[in-house]
């Protein structure tokens, strides 16, 4: 178990800062030391110090409380974009693997379409026709990065059609959904799960981008990125409003990647050995 | 190579029609009569407005027949009229403000390639050394940070504390007295920091590539024979695999040019800098959707033209397509 830790540092320093976040996510109100929402006209703006570990905001809000409540929104919105991401990019990556033909061919197209367009775009362009709200913003999100793991599954259930237990199970009478369900996929859950992981890091990213533009999570529901649009505004007096959202942001993405980049190296067979 | 580009450019029409059907859905994705969702206590839209659009999109009509108008009206770039006070087509409005954006983003790419190409060599030539490794949390680094952050920091300490770059605008505010020369200088100081946030994700993602096709490169099998025939170390690196790990670079390019167009949106805000993505960002705000649904259009083309311009720089680089012997 130890040799597992120290062969692969991406993966152990990537665990230990994702299951961190998460700790702090899941037991924000026990670690607030103060109400997120708790204004206190007295002490606006105030410095890093050992009442407030990050500062205050504008309305004297403390910064560190909002964070670890900021933690749970950018976590759950990566998680269910994500969840949104794969169950289409699953599905129609299968079916376009699977059936081949047209089907395999319009599925392929229309991935190659929705491709053309600047992600950031198109996101903002449905936000635009819809509330800015934290459940519009999951499938919004997800909704716009399927493309990558229906590529990935087709690719994947292509190279798995030739193989002896593919073809063994064939012969023995097993076809269509029960074949792709219980043969195929299970197969490519490796290459799924890296993605997913590392879909999280770039849904946490877009979110924050997004209530940073104020298109996102709305105040006074705090979130990482829209701490930040008040750091903007108060740059030159308020240095911490900007760095410790930011920071947060940085590690909690790092993590991820780093995590999906490990279990990509134990994953991915073709990787053992080169360094 | 003609029938290369004359492939490829038929090829961009199913791409095309792919675009605007996408952008004809998204205007249909929220419930009920899209031009009048949440608009009702606009101020910034009459009544005249609703009406302009509804005839503009025939929203009275069947949803193919809204569509077939729509792309004969996209077909002559008529885009609308901005709902904005002075109602001024769609098409002037994203024209005047497109050089700004592409220039920056141009700027991006060749500081990536000034800035990766080397950084990827030394990587791959001293790898696992203390400079390899460092490089490479850097580009971890680099994946991760939001870059908006990044732009704030910057600001905060290029800006305010040291006061050597500007963080907002591309001029100073007395640029029109400057002579030709101290202005285009002004426009750069303005630029750097733009520039510098708008390309450190790609910068990051383009130095590992060019570390990993660069040993993938040194590994191979000509390499070996070149050293077997005792060809210097530094002309095998730099004449025969830098050509060939160079090729990849230019497909990379085209892949992160929608990450660039998009990423100005946000580049553009934080600097306050008049371009497309301002405008976008400010046209999604106010919910004026020919504006919104022009620029997403165009951004999408912009993204497509991008992306052909890199597959003729390889065919044109690549010797084995140029000669037409593959594909």
């Amino acid at each position: 178990m130890r040799a597992m830790w120290t062969e692969h540092p991406l993966l152990a320093v990537g665990t230990l800062i994702v299951a961190l976040v998460a700790v702090l996510a899941v037991f924000a109100p026990l670690i607030a030391p103060y109400d997120p929402a708790a204004i206190n006209v007295k002490d606006i703006l105030l410095p890093p110090s050992w009442e407030h570990w990050c500062g205050t905001d504008t309305l004297g809000r403390d910064v560190f409380s909002r964070m670890l409540y900021g933690a749970r929104v950018s976590l759950a919105v990566g998680f269910v974009a994500v969840g949104i991401a794969i169950a289409i990019g699953v599905l129609l990556g299968a079916l376009a693997g699977h059936l081949g033909g047209y089907v395999d061919a319009s599925i392929m197209r229309a991935t190659d379409m929705v491709l053309c367009f600047p992600t950031f775009f198109l996101i903002l362009a449905v936000i635009a026709f819809l509330e800015p709200s934290i459940w519009n913003i999951m499938i919004v999100i997800g909704l716009t990065s399927w493309m990558g793991v229906a590529r990935l599954v087709r690719a994947e259930l292509l190279s798995l059609r030739e193989r002896e237990f593919v073809l063994a199970a064939k012969s023995l009478g097993v076809s269509g959904f029960r074949l792709v369900w219980g043969y195929l996929l299970p197969n490519a859950m490796g290459p799924i799960l890296v993605s997913a992981v590392l879909g999280i890091a770039g849904a946490v990213l877009v979110e924050s981008g997004l209530s940073f533009l104020g298109l996102g999570v709305q105040p006074p529901d705090p979130s990482w990125g829209n701490i930040l649009t008040e750091g903007k505004d108060n740059i030159q007096i308020a240095w911490w409003l900007s760095f410790y959202p930011g920071l947060a942001i940085l590690i909690t993405v790092l993590g991820y990647n780093l995590l999906g980049e490990g279990l990509r190296d134990l994953t991915d067979p073709r990787l053992q050995g080169r360094k | 190579m003609k029938q290369y580009l004359l492939k490829r450019l038929l090829g961009m029409i199913p791409l095309l029609l792919g675009i605007t059907i996408i952008s004809f859905g998204i205007m249909h994705v929220a419930p009920g009569e899209p031009v009048v969702v949440g608009q009702e206590f606009n101020p910034k839209v009459s009544a005249q407005d609703i009406e302009r659009l509804r005839s503009y999109y025939g929203l009275d009509k069947p949803l193919y027949e809204q569509y077939w108008n729509w792309l004969q009206r996209l077909a002559v770039l008529d885009f609308g009229e901005s709902f904005s006070a002075d109602h001024r087509p769609v098409l002037d409005k994203v024209v005047e403000r497109l050089p700004i954006t592409i220039w920056i983003n141009v700027l991006a790419m060749a500081f990536i390639l000034l800035a990766a190409i080397p950084i990827g060599i030394f990587s791959a030539v001293f790898r696992n050394s203390g400079l390899d490794r460092s490089l490479t949390v850097f580009v971890f680094i680099g994946f991760a940070i939001p870059s908006f952050w990044l732009g704030l920091l910057l600001m905060y300490a290029f800006g305010v504390q040291l006061s050597w770059l500007p963080i907002s605008g591309i001029h100073d505010y007395d640029w029109q007295q400057m002579g030709f020369w101290q202005a285009q200088l002004d426009l750069a100081h303005h630029l750097i920091l733009p520039v510098f946030v708008s390309a450190i994700g790609g910068l990051a993602g383009m130095s590992r590539f060019m570390r990993s096709g660069m040993l993938e490169v040194i590994r191979s099998d000509y390499i070996t024979t070149a050293r077997a025939m005792g060809m210097a170390e530094n002309t095998i690196r730099y004449r025969y695999a830098l050509k060939n790990a160079m090729l990849p670079i230019i497909t990379l390019l085209g892949l992160s040019i929608p990450g660039l167009i998009g990423g100005s949106v946000i580049v553009e805000q934080l600097f306050s800098i008049p371009g497309m993505g301002l405008l976008f960002y400010e046209a999604v705000l106010s919910r004026d959707y020919p504006l919104v649904m022009g620029i997403t259009v165009i951004g999408a083309v912009l993204t497509l033209m991008g992306n052909l311009l890199a597959d003729l720089s390889y065919a044109w680089a690549d010797p084995r397509i140029r000669h037409g012997s593959a594909k």
